[in-house]
């Protein structure tokens, strides 16, 4: 009767990768409501193209990793980051974008480099990143808003079945503003743009704020269940609201307040699902928060000063890069060695 | 977080100030069924199988031999050094072997064990109880020792080890551990409950060894009737100790868990409590000690709760040796019990079979159903997610520590402080990948050990050959000054004859004057047999040719002299000396000083025998060398 099991034998219920990626998943859900709401059904179409992408992805690499499909296929991270590049992309962005980033995240960014858990890049980031430097395009066209497409329509254009119709090729209210902006070239201020221009609704873009604090809520929702620590989402938030402020007080015609930012692009999708990113964020609570502080600065950079629409992925990948850095030198004092230097 | 002193004041809790410890989780903790009924005695087994080593430390000798008859209490093994601790016979009997028996370890390796049959008739060795107050501490502690009082707990590091102050630090407070954390154990519960008094009575000795300022009795708040018990038992006493009902959170019952709860203090894995002023031990241990020197009982039985999968879960008085297969059958496991644990479920382990015995880490013994402990899930690759880290008690970082083991990078183990985790088992319980982390940091550690003990070992046979190699040298050197020296002795003694051949009278002169001094010297110490005494002495002093010059003679009967002289002294002194630490020897020292004693009865007698026929002068000036010499050669 050997017995080389091992302690402890209790266990807590049930917890497992799996659990904590469904979880994830849920707290998306009010975002991908408010989506399917405000902007359209198409979005549902790209959900399910990442999601089937990465699981062959996922499964192809799987296999020539030689590595149990069962158990690895159902843990759901695959599908976390398959829905994470849905929801980034722009809603009409042809299938074969879903299906190039996807397979981009899931191959390269994920399994070349060891699969769940090795990854220094944030996978969906990672494709984003990709995309919008290959397809700039593509990835920056956004459906106008009053373009309303019935499920068909979008399902038609997604497809490549319908003429990328003009009235689509809108721009994301970021990428508005911007653009405003620059061509106003100081004629006109940003609280007058906000005001009167259609893309804009109560206190960012119009109908996007709404999904923005769709993601708040799922984000709170993994806080309570503490699956995420604060200290990222805060540091971000923090970090991109604090350069907002700095700036808007400074110039409130040529720079949008904090609030804006806060609900525009991905910066809450990027607060609460992609900084807190386990694998490729930092781990010790001094340096979650240092690394969401400092990507949420470069996010504004990037996402103000910089020629991309958004600056979350590359915020993101930037500080992906200095994790080590960061973990090194921010490891919490040992019980009974506070004291020591 | 930590550093913030959380209080939690309530008016039960007699205005003692609790800190808290970060991390720990709260299992569910499956103790009632245990304590429905008190303390049995469990029945004597047809055979005891006593391990020698049942502590922290070096392993007992066998004192007895196969067929003697031993008594209860009797000391089978003594200890067998400082950091050790002596085995006892639990009951009296036959010794009917002494071999190597099953251990309950999870390894499922023998350990020299003594099989004693029972007789039945209980019969106790003599014992003789001991006022700690009226010895010195010393002593106490020997005393300790020999009872074989161990940490009962589960870590059976010996007691006795644990109660020396560090240099300067007096011992601010005495933490007696009563949490008792882990689930389904609850052996220290019922001895609370049932034993107070001579628990309350026992921490006296550890205060007093410790010169301990204040006493703080931690007990989880699961355990109201242990906490009201105990508090009767202090009050009743009269003892100012204070009864202190922690929050449950396991592992508040780890001594460092403890010590931080009622002192704020937090000893680090590099320090010793007692340089923080402080010193813990278990409710178990203090009530062993107690009978141990207040009745002479030593260390022979202990409460172990039987637990889980049982028709009849309850806590037995065990004796030591007991086979597991005997003491569970007391509690009638279920029938899908397919593994029994040791420890609880959080620390314990797997026991390899039920022919290990008792022994005095045996706390707990858990009948396991898969449906009780779910086998534990494919492992997964570490995601980060940090909920070890949030949950570790040390405040370390559980994942770092886990992918350095798993990258054999053990010099960054150690830098993330491998050493001070506890193996409390908490990370493993939330890892959501299911990672057995505490073997990965127990697999490390050990790797680290050997590495060491290997390096230990490299080391000591580096020394060993540059010594050799100086040795070697220096005997070149010696040899060299010597050649040399002989050399110019040679060189002289040439002048010297030189010399004689001119004043030949002289030379008579300074001749007769070394054969006085030759003759005055009693005997030679070298060749007595072979060549006689007087015709050594003096061939030297024969006048012609004369082969010393008369200064060098002189020097040699001197040192001659000053040779019997140390020997005569030496002589004395053996004569003098009385054998020491004999009491506790085991049957195979026993059996070489039998010997050693007949071969010197023996030689004794012939050089008595020789004395006579010689002389008493002679005889008194023997070595022992020749004396073997004499005896070898006429055998």
């Amino acid at each position: 009767m050997m017995d080389f099991s091992t302690p402890p034998y209790l266990l807590q219920e049930r917890i497992s990768v799996r659990r904590v990626m469904v979880q994830v998943l849920l707290a998306l859900l009010p975002g991908v409501a408010a989506y399917v709401w405000l902007i359209g059904p198409g979005i549902v179409v790209q959900l399910v193209i990442a999601t089937l992408t990465a699981l062959a992805g996922e499964a192809l690499m799987l296999g020539l990793r030689r590595k149990p499909l069962a158990l690895f296929l159902s843990d759901g991270s695959a599908i976390v980051t398959a829905w994470l590049i849905a929801l980034s992309f722009p809603p009409l962005a042809p299938w074969w974008l879903i299906v190039v980033g996807t397979l981009l995240a899931i191959v390269v960014a994920k399994h070349l480099y060891g699969g769940l858990g090795q990854n220094p890049f944030n996978p969906a980031m990672v494709a984003f990143a990709a995309c919008i430097v290959s397809f700039p395009a593509l990835m920056s066209q956004w459906p106008a808003l009053g373009l309303k497409l019935g499920f068909l329509e979008q399902l038609q254009i997604i497809a490549g079945l319908a003429p990328r119709i003009d009235v689509m090729s809108g721009a994301t209210p970021l990428d508005a503003l911007k653009t405003a902006l620059k061509l106003s070239d100081g004629s006109i201020d940003v609280p007058t743009l906000l005001a009167t221009q259609e893309v804009f609704g109560n206190f960012a873009g119009r109908g996007w704020e709404w999904v923005a604090g769709g993601y708040l809520l799922g984000g709170l929702y993994l806080w309570q269940r503490k699956l995420i620590s604060w200290h990222a989402p805060f540091g971000f938030i923090l970090g991109l609201s604090l350069l907002a402020a700095a700036l808007w007080a400074w110039n409130p015609q040529q720079f949008a307040n904090p609030l804006f930012h806060l609900f525009s692009g991905g910066a809450l999708l990027g607060a609460f699902f992609i900084v807190t990113d386990p694998v490729s964020g930092c781990t010790t609570p001094k340096g979650k928060l240092i690394f969401g502080l400092l990507a949420g600065l470069l996010a504004y950079i990037i996402r103000v000063f910089g020629g991309f629409p958004d600056g979350v992925a590359f915020a993101v990948l930037l500080m992906n890069l200095c994790v080590p850095l960061i973990d090194m030198y921010s490891q919490p004092p040992v019980f009974g060695l506070k004291d020591e230097p | 977080m930590s550093r913030v002193r959380d209080f939690h004041g309530k008016a039960t809790r007699m205005l003692q100030r609790l800190f808290s410890f970060k991390g720990g989780v709260k299992p569910q903790t499956h103790k009632t069924p245990s304590v429905q009924e008190p303390i049995a005695i469990a029945p004597l087994p047809s055979r005891l199988y006593v391990p020698l080593h049942q502590s922290i430390g070096g392993a007992a000798n066998p004192l007895v031999e196969v067929g003697e008859r031993v008594r209860k209490g009797q000391v089978i093994g003594g200890a067998d050094a400082w950091l050790s601790a002596a085995a006892h016979a639990s009951t009296s009997g036959t010794v009917l072997a002494i071999e190597e028996h099953l251990a309950a370890h999870p390894s499922g390796l023998p350990t020299l064990s003594v099989v004693i049959e029972p007789d039945g008739r209980d019969e106790w060795v003599e014992r003789t109880p001991l006022d700690h107050r009226s010895l010195p501490p010393e002593q106490v502690r020997e005393a300790l020792r020999d009872a074989g009082v161990v940490g009962l707990g589960g870590a059976v590091f010996p007691s006795h080890a644990k109660l020396t102050t560090a240099a300067g630090v007096a011992v601010e407070e005495l933490v007696i551990n009563g949490a008792e954390c882990e689930p389904y154990m609850s052996c220290d519960d019922v001895l609370m409950r049932e034993r107070a008094e001579e628990i309350v009575r026992g921490i006296a000795i550890f205060r007093d060894l410790l010169a301990a300022r204040q006493v703080l009795i931690g007990i989880e708040d699961n355990k109201p009737e242990a906490v009201a018990a105990m508090q009767q038992a202090v009050e009743q006493v009269g003892e100012d100790y204070q009864v202190v009902a922690v929050p449950t959170r396991y592992p508040a019952g780890g001594a460092k868990q403890l010590i931080r709860v009622l002192t704020g203090k937090e000893v680090p894995a590099s320090k010793r409590s007692t340089e923080l002023g402080v010193q813990c031990f278990n409710v178990a241990t203090v009530y062993s000690a107690y009978r141990a020197l207040a009745f002479g009982e030593p260390v022979i039985s202990r409460i172990v709760t039987l637990a889980g999968n049982l028709e009849r879960p309850r806590n037995w008085e065990v004796r030591l040796g007991t086979p597991l297969r005997d003491l569970l059958a007391l509690g009638r496991p279920k029938a899908d019990t397919d593994r029994y644990l040791m420890g609880g479920p959080m620390m314990g382990f797997a026991l390899p079979s039920l022919d290990a015995p008792v022994v005095k880490a045996s706390n707990c013994i858990i009948a396991a159903s898969p449906t009780m402990f779910a086998p534990s899930p494919p492992e997964m690759p570490c995601i980060r997610c940090g909920a070890c880290a949030e949950v570790c008690p040390h405040e370390l970082q559980p994942f770092e520590l886990y992918w350095f083991s798993r990258a054999r990078n053990f010099g960054k183990t150690q830098e993330y402080h491998l050493f001070d985790c506890i193996e409390c088992g908490c990370c493993s319980y939330v890892c959501p990948s299911h990672i057995p982390l505490v073997q990965y940091f127990r697999f490390a550690k050990s790797e680290i050990w050997s590495r060491e003990r290997e390096k230990n070992g490299a080391d000591a046979a580096k020394a060993r050959f540059e010594l050799r190699n100086a040795r070697e040298e220096r005997e070149q050197a010696e040899k060299a000054a010597r050649l040399a020296k002989g050399a110019a002795a040679r060189a002289a003694e040439k002048q010297a004859r030189a010399v004689v051949a001119v004043e030949p009278a002289t030379a008579d002169s300074a001749a007769d004057s070394a054969a006085d001094s030759a003759v005055s010297v009693a005997s030679p110490p070298l060749k007595p047999v072979d060549a006689p005494a007087p015709v050594a002495a003096i061939a030297p002093a024969s006048p012609a040719p004369p082969e010393a010059p008369a200064p060098e003679l002189d020097a040699e009967a001197i040192k001659k002299a000053t040779i019997v002289a140390a020997m005569e002294r030496a002589r004395a002194q053996r004569a003098a000396v009385q054998p020491r630490n004999t009491d506790q020897l085991t049957v195979e020292q026993k059996r070489q000083l039998a010997a050693v004693d007949a071969r010197r009865a023996a030689l004794q007698a012939e050089e008595l025998e020789e004395a006579a026929e010689r002389g008493a002068a002679r005889a008194s000036v023997e070595t022992p060398k020749q004396v073997e010499k004499q005896g070898r050669t006429a055998e």
